[in-house]
């Protein structure tokens, strides 16, 4: 087959299917954020930014993800490493360390909440080990910052596993002469690390990273389960735009806002992590 | 000579200290995965007075009560037997659409390419709930409503960019010469695919399977939306837990997570299919 | 060979067929109501399983449950038969795209409930289906605290507070609970409890003096209520894990801690303000949508459902009450009898100030929700000034009243066109 044409129709099947079933309810929505029964009109947009909350949801989601996707990422990275190491039980290991990868993000804000809540097993688990007299009260309005810890742990636990998954299944194809010639030179692991693992690892590290970051500003099930009225985030306003207060309009106009902060997060991330031509080594 | 056992000492002792991090490290990190699953075990195995008792136990006391509920709940076998068709498909379709795609775009440089990478993954940045309404009135016309194969088509939307950019990523690890290789020795392009790249992939495949599998297993909306009589597990038993009495929670949270764990352990090995192989 | 193949193949054809057509006869009750498993699980196996015929009964999410409807009506062909939801959902929806139930004849025995499902229009889109209210309820641990001379059945605001001032005190924790989390339900305590009893009012007292009082009172509720009430949604997790003593919600967001340890709370009317005991009721309803592939069999459900008996037989399983006149056997479950016998108290009460459901808001209902919601975030958690807030909302609450156009309802005075905001 000639060569050139090739790749299009390698990515043809793809394009159809996402154009069927994305692009075409998507431009039908995206078209809900100009109008407002009116013609086309930037109101959607005005209001949903102007709302009292907006300016908070938006901190809060960026904080969150811009904390929890490095954590994330350095932790991934570390076990990927780790699990590379070993031998025997290699598989158990990382079956335990891809279970969270199951785990609904509802099922995981329940878990977490019966970890953190009052009468909860950190508070059992306190209690028990004489740090505590009695049950302390975690999740409250009067302690913002343990509240936002809290749900970063929760969701460090639960997404970690995303960037493993991929870092795992790419870091089987760097050649183990690598750093068997870099161990005769007398690298030590920390340099192995830097200088081979990393960059060959490069392509995965896009995709990880991408996925995760975008996937970060959705977040919405764990942070209501733990947070409750305390820690709006971009995601949960927008249901509550579409779902409480019935307007289609605004919820397009926020669910746009969020696609144009992934876009711009995303072109920085492929951008400063660019996979080379051709991709050989 | 005792210049070299005396360096030796302290290099088994460094050794020694780095191997008892690393393994302290790997007990560390599977305690963190494993102890709140634990806690959800204990809280599906203990009676409802314990469920919302304090201090909380940390041996269950093995009533079996709130899982004896769910056995008796109508309709659990159906909806979970569609799930697990659902998910099937989904994992089959994406793969079948996107390993291409993948292999496309780490190996050839065409016009366009930004572009259809960044429409890959505008798929994820936008919530499927808001786009569910004009999905349900497109299946309720064109007689994919109520389908299990009209639901995996809306879950391999949500796959796909998984699929693509793993088995693209993996892809560029694999170099070209590889390839180049067994065409000079005779292979077609199809064989020489099949024969030499398909095998040094399989990890990313399988890394897609496992995302295209659990992404389905645990969507909730879509699933709610389009099927009705065809329900799946989730949709027919996450919707009504968040409202139900704590120890059901608890119950029905454990039951749905089940299946997608026996699925991961599974294809876990997969995940390394080809590990150490030298590929030069 | 030919003959048996084709035996076989009309006999497989004949399954399927029939297999087809049963699937088909099954009537799809879609709605929000009786979410909870056990309910649900009792809604088909007592409520529905006498209906004569196959029913399923899925009750959903309101995303999912709106998105579904909003399709097929915009597809033109469905497969919902009946609708059971809030009559807020009803409110918002278009009453074109609901079947009109004159023809069956049948009411509720409320002519304000028959009113409201009329939505503006001359004919029932919905019938009146079930009804709940909010109330109090209490650990018995929480009785010894009562303030001195205080009736647990006639309480005011002002002995409320003290009440959960002495536990707060002797237990050294804040029991006092309020369902303040993302699904609960803090803005009926606003809407239909705390203004219509220190101002008789909802709408145009909003930014009253006396709604700056009955604000005050609640911050000062607010320093005794567990602080992770920003949490809670269902109180009767609170009451069974001892996390809250004195609590207020749904009745049937309750049902759950009465059923398993009736021995271990009461249940009582909400308290009373200046002007009364402001209370209000929680009002299901079940409709036909247009779309419904048969009618004939839809119309037999809601009737069916309407009948005294299913009533009493929905009562038991959601703790919903009729909105028929029917008699009450005697062997009701724990959560009913408690929860019944305090609404009555509440309605019968000398000084009963009873609320209507907002009425005419059309798809504004979320957005003056939101107006409460927002009020109570402002003031009590981010302790802004409450005259401020106040003024501040006031005008969101005018742009709401007047788009909607919606009168008046009571406590609050009539008005000749949109209820206006003093």
């Amino acid at each position: 087959m000639n060569a050139r044409i090739l790749p299009y129709v390698l990515i043809l099947p793809v394009t159809i299917f996402l154009c069927l079933f994305f692009l075409y309810p998507f431009i039908l929505v995206a078209q809900l954020a100009f109008t407002t029964g009116a013609g086309f009109t930037l109101d959607n947009f005005r209001e949903v930014v102007s709302h009292w909350k907006f300016p908070i949801s938006m901190r809060n989601t960026l904080l969150l993800a811009g904390i929890v996707v490095p954590v994330q990422l350095a932790l991934a990275l570390l076990m990927a490493t780790m699990v590379t190491k070993m031998d025997k039980g290699r598989d158990m290991v990382l079956y335990v360390w891809t279970i969270p990868l199951g785990i609904s993000d509802l099922a995981a804000g329940l878990i977490w909440l019966a970890i953190f809540e009052q009468s909860g097993f950190l508070n059992t688990m306190m209690g028990a080990l004489g740090l505590v007299e009695r049950p302390v009260n975690l999740l409250t309005f009067q302690n913002p910052v343990l509240v936002f810890v809290a749900i970063a742990l929760a969701e460090i636990w639960r997404a970690t596993a995303i960037m493993l998954v991929i870092l795992v299944a790419g870091i089987g194809l760097i050649p183990k002469e690598y750093y068997e010639a870099a161990e005769v030179f007398g690298a030590s692991p920390w340099k192995r690390f830097v200088r081979i693992t990393l960059p060959l690892l490069r392509p995965s590290l896009q995709t990880a990273l991408v996925l995760r970051v975008i996937l970060a500003f959705e977040v919405f099930a764990v942070v209501q389960a733990l947070g409750g009225t305390l820690f709006p985030v971009l995601m949960g306003e927008t249901y509550a735009y579409q779902f409480d207060l019935l307007n289609s309009g605004a919820a397009a106009a926020m669910a746009l806002i969020i696609l144009v902060i992934s876009i711009a997060a995303t072109l920085v991330i492929l951008r400063v992590l660019r996979v080379p031509k051709g991709a050989t080594i | 000579m005792t210049d070299a056992t005396a360096t030796a000492a302290p290099a088994t002792d460094t050794r020694r200290a780095g191997r008892f991090l690393y393994l302290a490290g790997v007990v560390v990190l599977c305690a963190w995965v494993i102890v709140p699953i634990y806690f959800l075990l204990v809280n599906t195995l203990s009676s409802p007075d314990t469920v919302n008792s304090f201090p909380k136990p940390f041996i269950p006391d093995f009533d079996l009560g709130s899982l004896a509920f769910f056995a008796k709940f109508a309709g659990m076998l159906t909806a979970l037997k569609n799930s697990v068709i659902v998910a099937g498909m989904t994992m089959i379709l994406s793969i079948l659409i996107g390993a291409p795609a993948g292999y496309a775009l780490s190996r050839f440089d065409f016009a366009g390419k930004e572009l259809f990478r960044l429409l890959i993954l505008l798929t994820r940045a936008f919530p499927l709930p808001l786009l569910a309404l004009p999905l349900a009135v497109f299946f309720i016309r064109t007689g994919l409503d109520d389908t299990t194969f009209g639901l995996a088509l809306v879950h391999t939307t949500l796959a796909l960019p998984f699929a693509v950019l793993i088995t693209f990523s993996l892809f560029s690890g694999i170099p070209i010469e590889l390839e180049e290789a067994a065409w000079t020795l005779g292979c077609t392009r199809v064989t020489a695919f099949t024969k030499v790249v398909l095998p040094l992939i399989l990890p990313g495949i399988t890394a897609s399977a496992i995302f295209a599998f659990v992404i389905s297993w645990n969507e909730v909306f879509a699933a709610a939306v389009l099927t009705i009589e065809n329900r799946t597990l989730t949709a027919f038993l996450l919707q009504n837990l968040d409202t139900s009495p704590l120890h059901l929670k608890f119950a029905g949270g454990f039951i749905l997570v089940v299946p997608a764990l026996i699925f991961i352990f599974a294809v876990r090995k997969y995940l390394f299919a080809m590990w150490g192989i030298a590929n030069r | 060979m030919t003959f048996r193949k084709g035996v076989i193949g009309a006999a497989s054809g004949l399954t399927i067929l029939m297999s087809g057509a049963a699937v088909q006869a099954d009537v799809l009750f879609w709605s929000t109501q009786a979410k909870p498993v056990e309910e649900a699980q009792a809604m088909r196996e007592q409520v529905l399983a006498g209906a004569g015929q196959a029913v399923d009964y899925q009750p959903n999410d309101d995303g999912p449950f709106l998105t579904r409807l909003q399709a097929e009506l915009q597809a033109g062909t469905g497969t919902i038969g009946v609708l059971g939801a809030l009559e807020g959902s009803f409110a918002a929806m278009n009453p074109d795209d609901l079947v009109d139930l004159d023809d069956l004849g049948l009411m509720s025995s409320s002519e304000t409930f028959n009113d409201l499902a009329r939505m503006g229009t001359d004919n029932l889109q919905y019938l009146p289906w079930m009804q709940a209210s909010y109330i109090m309820a209490a650990n018995k641990e929480a009785l010894q605290y009562l303030p001195e001379g205080a009736d647990i059945d006639a309480l005011s605001y002002d002995q409320l507070i003290a009440w959960a001032a002495n536990v707060h005190e002797a237990v050294g924790e804040a029991k006092f609970g309020f369902p303040a989390g993302p699904k609960g339900l803090k803005h009926r305590f606003f809407q239909g409890y705390l203004y219509p009893s220190y101002t008789n009012g909802v709408v145009r007292t909003f930014a009253s003096d006396e709604a700056v009082t009955a604000w005050e009172k609640f911050k000062e509720l607010w320093t005794h209520t567990n602080p992770a009430s920003t949490n809670f949604s269902f109180m009767q997790e609170q009451l069974l894990s001892g996390d809250a003593w004195i609590v207020f919600d749904h009745t049937s967001r309750l049902a759950q801690a009465f059923n398993e340890r009736p021995d271990d709370f009461v249940a009582f009317p909400a308290p009373a303000g200046p002007h009364g005991r402001g209370f209000m009721p929680v009002l299901a309803g079940i409709a036909i949508p247009r779309t419904a592939p048969d009618m004939e069999a839809s119309k037999a459900l809601v009737a069916y459902m309407m009948k005294p008996e299913t009533q009493i037989a929905t009562l038991r399983a959601t703790s919903f009450f009729p909105v028929v006149d029917v008699e009450f056997p005697d062997d009701m479950p724990p959560a009913v009898q408690a929860a019944g016998a305090a609404v009555a108290k509440m309605s019968a009460a000398a000084d009963a100030n009873p609320g209507l459901l907002p009425s005419g808001l059309g798809d504004k209902g979320g957005d003056f929700s939101r107006v409460f919601v927002d009020t109570f975030e402002r003031i009590v958690l981010a302790g802004h000034d409450i005259r401020a807030v106040l003024d501040d909302h006031k005008g969101q609450l005018s742009a709401i009243m007047e788009e909607s156009g919606a009168p008046c309802w009571a406590p609050d005075a009539p008005s000749e066109g949109a209820c206006p905001v003093e």
